[in-house]
């Protein structure tokens, strides 16, 4: 990673707290249930690094308290929360596709939309950028 | 269809001009990867949010498969050095 800026350093804190507690408390539970864990940890951290100016990570933040006290992390709990059928959001294109794959999109105004879905891009690259280097590294590390 | 009437509807309460929606359009086309967009080229509004819809959707596809990929090391190998490589280099 080339630019080490806060919001990275952040999102990178959050998320390597929250490997391991998935790896304390779920090494036991099998890799689908890590998986999805894994992947909440991941939103969470963005939200997190991103703070509650972003009506995006607040959004992010609401869906996944909500799923976490009905403690059973669903499958697919992003997808059903944005998508309706899913062949109409695998079509969806445009202003409607957006607000229903950026979190809380459905509530903004046309020009907020626009905003926010690039501050959410960019927070999302610098997620998956990190869970890569993370990724190789560790295997990495297994291969020695 | 949508965005043309919520375009609609924004512009009788708020008049949002031209201008606000070609600037925040060069700025999405700005996060968008090269490999999609390039960036110089003057591309329709329509275009530009159906890329950026599946540039999301495909990012999210790369957080599942990356969680998938971290469970799995989780499992059999020992992150936390590999956790304290990255954070280094995040700090240097």
């Amino acid at each position: 990673m080339e630019n080490p800026n806060p919001k990275s350093l952040m999102a990178a804190f959050h998320f390597q707290r929250a490997l391991s507690l998935v790896h304390r408390t779920a090494s036991k539970s099998s890799r689908a249930v890590r998986g999805r864990r894994i992947q909440c940890a991941a939103y969470a951290s963005m939200a997190y690094s991103a703070g509650p100016r972003r009506a995006w990570s607040r959004a992010l933040l609401r869906r996944l308290r909500r799923a976490a006290r009905r403690r059973q992390p669903r499958a697919g709990w992003r997808r059903r929360a944005a998508a309706g059928a899913g062949a109409a959001s695998r079509v969806a294109t445009g202003a409607a596709g957006l607000r229903r794959l950026v979190p809380g999109g459905g509530g903004m105004d046309y020009c907020s939309l626009l905003e926010e879905t690039a501050d959410y891009i960019k927070c999302l690259s610098v997620q998956v950028k990190l869970m890569q280097s993370i990724a190789d590294s560790a295997s990495l590390c297994g291969q020695l | 269809m949508s965005s043309r009437r919520s375009r609609s509807r924004q512009s009788s309460s708020s008049r949002i001009t031209d201008e606000q929606i070609i600037d925040l359009m060069s700025k999405l086309q700005a996060v968008l990867p090269e490999a999609r967009l390039a960036r110089n080229d003057r591309v329709s509004a329509a275009r530009v949010l159906q890329e950026t819809c599946s540039h999301i959707r495909s990012l999210h596809r790369e957080v599942d498969d990356l969680g998938e990929r971290l469970s799995e090391l989780l499992a059999t190998t020992d992150i936390s050095s590999a956790q304290a490589a990255v954070i280094r280099s995040l700090l240097m």
